[in-house]
């Protein structure tokens, strides 16, 4: 189990309440749970790192448990109880440090749990209809809560008190009637105090706390369905969005234009995640596939059956087409013999790999891997 | 579970077209080279020299397309045709003498290619003995149907002001459905009507949509906690419509025949249908509703069957029959703006492969 789980490089979250985690290298996908007591209860509804150095899951279930994951060991190593399950589920869920986790549930309480206690150290509470929370990755104590009717609030968790940033909603329209407000998601913009969020009116806002503004900067409408989730990819200047018919699109924060469309979904989106480093974005949804898309092409790179609804999603930082962690002793040789295979039939291949990608000339390195991994495949 | 690479361009087809290109150019060339006055007579002189040399193929460079007299055009077509024929015909009469000489020993036949048989695996195909599927239908909104907690009840309305096709349609679909009631919409939006259906212990809410007098959709959703279906109807055909049909259809609750439902998704829409009827059919009623799948369509048929002995069966039609075609699987009841899709039918998308079958 330990071995396994040190491949893999996606974790997932569905709602038969199994945690899987996918090695794309390997293209495998295993479950991490007891598959003796299922249940709906058991439903993951948040995901994040436990640690910067991403040996350990924080998954938030539906029945108001944040349990610890193990990445190392391969199994859950530790269950604790924050908050009651009448209050909703999560919304949110974060590490603050090393022993406390931030929580937010839907009725919109956000709790600052510390390991030891059973008691939240902070609780704050952000108002009704909470649909997320998320941290600023740069001020770990930053968080932003919105919701349905529930503008965009960001927290400092020092000062429960009062929100540093409250947003106003937009102006009335032209029939003089006040705009609706929903917010969905959101996302800390890094290099600077900025926030993007998507709203369920199809509309994507950024919001900037340091100017005396409180309504958002600008304004970008993507379709004519709900958008449910949106991520940052890491080369900035864009954010990625996906709605309830499974589109998903990347759109640029300079002018809030579309920069290009991600096909292949049948199903509504529930999670996005950029990789940190790579331009690709993974996403997740009720079609039951994680499909991974490259950001520079835009093309599908992976798509994996996983056979239940998949709630959330998170890509470790590591290389995903590298083949597992360096960090277990057992796991590495098992790489290295990999790694060997995969160098062997290179050369096998050149030519016809050669041959496909004349037009594009100088690709990156990694594309190239890519497009000789394929023709393994066809091999095999 | 398996991974899916995402399929390379298929080169095959291109090369294909870009052989064939050339030609046509060629023969064109020819065509141009050839004086204006004599075009007929060349042609004619070309087609005897190639018939004389061999029978049936003729030359690569000619096609009959290019000739430009009508008349001429349309009988050397025929003739072109006749040839085909012929050596169609010969090629089968060869084909069974060889079959009867071998007798016995003759190679089985083969099977045709049928986009079916031909069917793009789908990684969804659900296996009976997965667990984790298992639990997940075991779980879902239907259980409490399965597991023979609640009854089937269901309300049949329309578009608003339906007209005689589309009235008739729902009596008829009452006639078919046990424990059905048929009312009017009388103008009211879906979303009212949904709480007053679940306060009314309804379990199904099925709207047919009606375009220029024609039924042309149906809503199909589950109370209280959907999921919605949404289908494309066409080729609806009344008992009065029906040749060699049955008497009318009786009040026993009839048998249901599911028919190769056999993806994840296939599986939901199955469970959808499953769950419309009660679950104890009354064999004495001897009455059968068909659901059959097949590329994507779904075929309603409702029978009354009779052993006439130990062998022979025979059944009778009742009526009525149409076609469904599955456009979108929504999750939660019927919501068309803020809902949540679990499956939507992106033609140009999904459909672009004639062998991938979604159900």
């Amino acid at each position: 189990m330990g071995d396994s789980s040190r491949l893999c490089s996606v974790w997932l979250g569905s709602e038969t309440g199994i945690l899987k985690g996918v090695s794309l290298s390997r293209k495998q996908a295993f479950n991490f749970c007891n598959t003796s007591h299922l249940s709906r209860d058991q439903e993951v509804r948040a995901l994040c790192w436990g640690d910067p150095a991403e040996s350990e899951l924080l998954v938030g279930s539906v029945d108001g448990t944040v349990k610890t994951f193990s990445t190392e060991k391969g199994s859950f190593t530790e269950t604790r109880r924050c908050g009651d399950p009448s209050e909703g589920c999560f919304t949110g869920l974060a590490a603050l440090d090393g022993s406390r986790i931030i929580t937010c549930v839907e009725s919109g309480t956000v709790r600052v749990w510390r390991e030891d206690s059973s008691e939240p150290v902070t609780e704050l509470d952000a108002g009704k209809n909470v649909c997320r929370m998320r941290q600023s990755s740069v001020h770990r104590n930053k968080v932003a809560t919105g919701g349905k009717e529930n503008g965009l609030k960001i927290w400092d968790l020092e000062e429960p008190k009062k929100p540093l940033f409250t947003a106003k909603n937009l102006r009335d329209d032209w029939l003089d009637l006040r705009r609706p407000q929903w917010v969905r998601d959101m996302a800390f913009i890094p290099d600077s105090d900025k926030v993007v969020t998507c709203t369920g009116y199809h509309q994507v806002h950024v919001f900037d706390p340091s100017t005396p503004q409180r309504r958002p900067v600008l304004e970008a409408e993507y379709g004519e369905y709900p958008l449910t989730t949106l991520s940052l990819p890491a080369s900035g200047n864009t954010v990625v969005v996906g709605n309830t018919h499974g589109q998903i699109a990347m759109l640029d924060l300079r002018k809030g234009v579309v920069r290009g469309c991600l096909k292949g979904l049948a199903g509504g989106v529930r999670g996005l995640h950029c990789h940190p480093s790579q331009p690709v974005v993974a996403s997740c949804g009720l079609d039951r596939f994680l499909r991974i898309h490259s950001l520079e092409d835009r093309k599908l790179q992976h798509k994996v059956y996983l056979k239940s609804r998949l709630n959330c999603i998170l890509l470790s930082s590591r290389d995903l087409e590298e083949a597992g962690g360096a960090k277990g002793e057992g796991g590495t040789e098992e790489v290295k013999e990999e790694e060997d295979e995969v160098w062997d039939t290179m050369e096998q291949v050149e030519e016809t790999s050669k041959r496909k990608n004349t037009e594009e000339g100088e690709e990156e390195e990694q594309q190239k891997k890519k497009g000789k991994k394929k023709r393994k495949k066809e091999q095999d | 579970m398996d991974i899916t690479e995402v399929p390379l361009s298929q080169d095959k087809k291109g090369k294909k077209k870009k052989m064939k290109k050339p030609k046509k150019k060629k023969s064109a060339g020819q065509d141009m080279s050839g004086e204006s006055t004599g075009v007929e007579k060349k042609e004619d002189e070309e087609v005897k020299m190639e018939k004389s040399e061999e029978a049936a193929a003729f030359p690569p460079t000619f096609s009959v397309s290019e000739i430009k007299n009508k008349q001429r055009r349309h009988l050397m077509f025929m003739k072109l045709k006749q040839e085909k024929r012929k050596q169609k015909m010969q090629l089968k009469k060869k084909k069974r003498k060889e079959r009867e000489a071998l007798g016995d020993k003759a190679p089985p036949k083969e099977v045709p290619k049928t986009i079916e048989n031909q069917r793009v695996y789908d990684e969804t195909t659900v296996d009976p003995e997965d667990e984790e599927v298992a639990f997940d239908e075991g779980t879902d909104e239907f259980s409490a149907y399965f597991n023979g907690l609640t009854n089937p009840k269901v309300l049949i309305t329309t578009s608003d002001r339906p007209r005689g096709r589309t009235v008739r349609f729902c009596e008829q679909l009452a006639t078919v459905i046990p424990n059905a009631h048929v009312y009017y919409r009388r103008g009211l939006a879906l979303k009212r009507v949904i709480p007053q259906c679940i306060a009314r212990n309804f379990t199904y809410l099925m709207v047919i949509n009606e375009d220029r007098k024609v039924p042309n959709g149906l809503v199909l959703c589950h109370l209280p906690e959907g999921p919605t279906a949404h289908f494309k109807v066409s080729n609806v055909r009344l008992r009065k419509e029906l040749k060699r049909r049955g008497k009318d259809p009786t009040e026993h609750n009839p048998e249901v025949i599911l028919n190769n439902f056999t993806t994840r998704l296939g599986h939901s829409i199955g469970r959808l249908f499953a769950a419309l009827f009660p679950q104890d059919p009354q064999f004495i009623g001897r009455q059968v509703a068909t659901f059959h799948n097949q590329r994507d369509f779904i075929f309603f048929r409702f029978h009354r069957y009779i052993f006439k002995n130990e062998k022979k069966v025979g059944i009778q039609e009742l009526g009525p029959r149409f076609t469904l075609k599955l456009r979108s699987l929504q999750k939660g009841t019927f919501d068309s703006k803020f809902g949540e899709y679990e499956w939507v039918l992106k033609r140009h998308e999904m459909d672009a492969c004639r062998r991938k079958f979604q159900l």
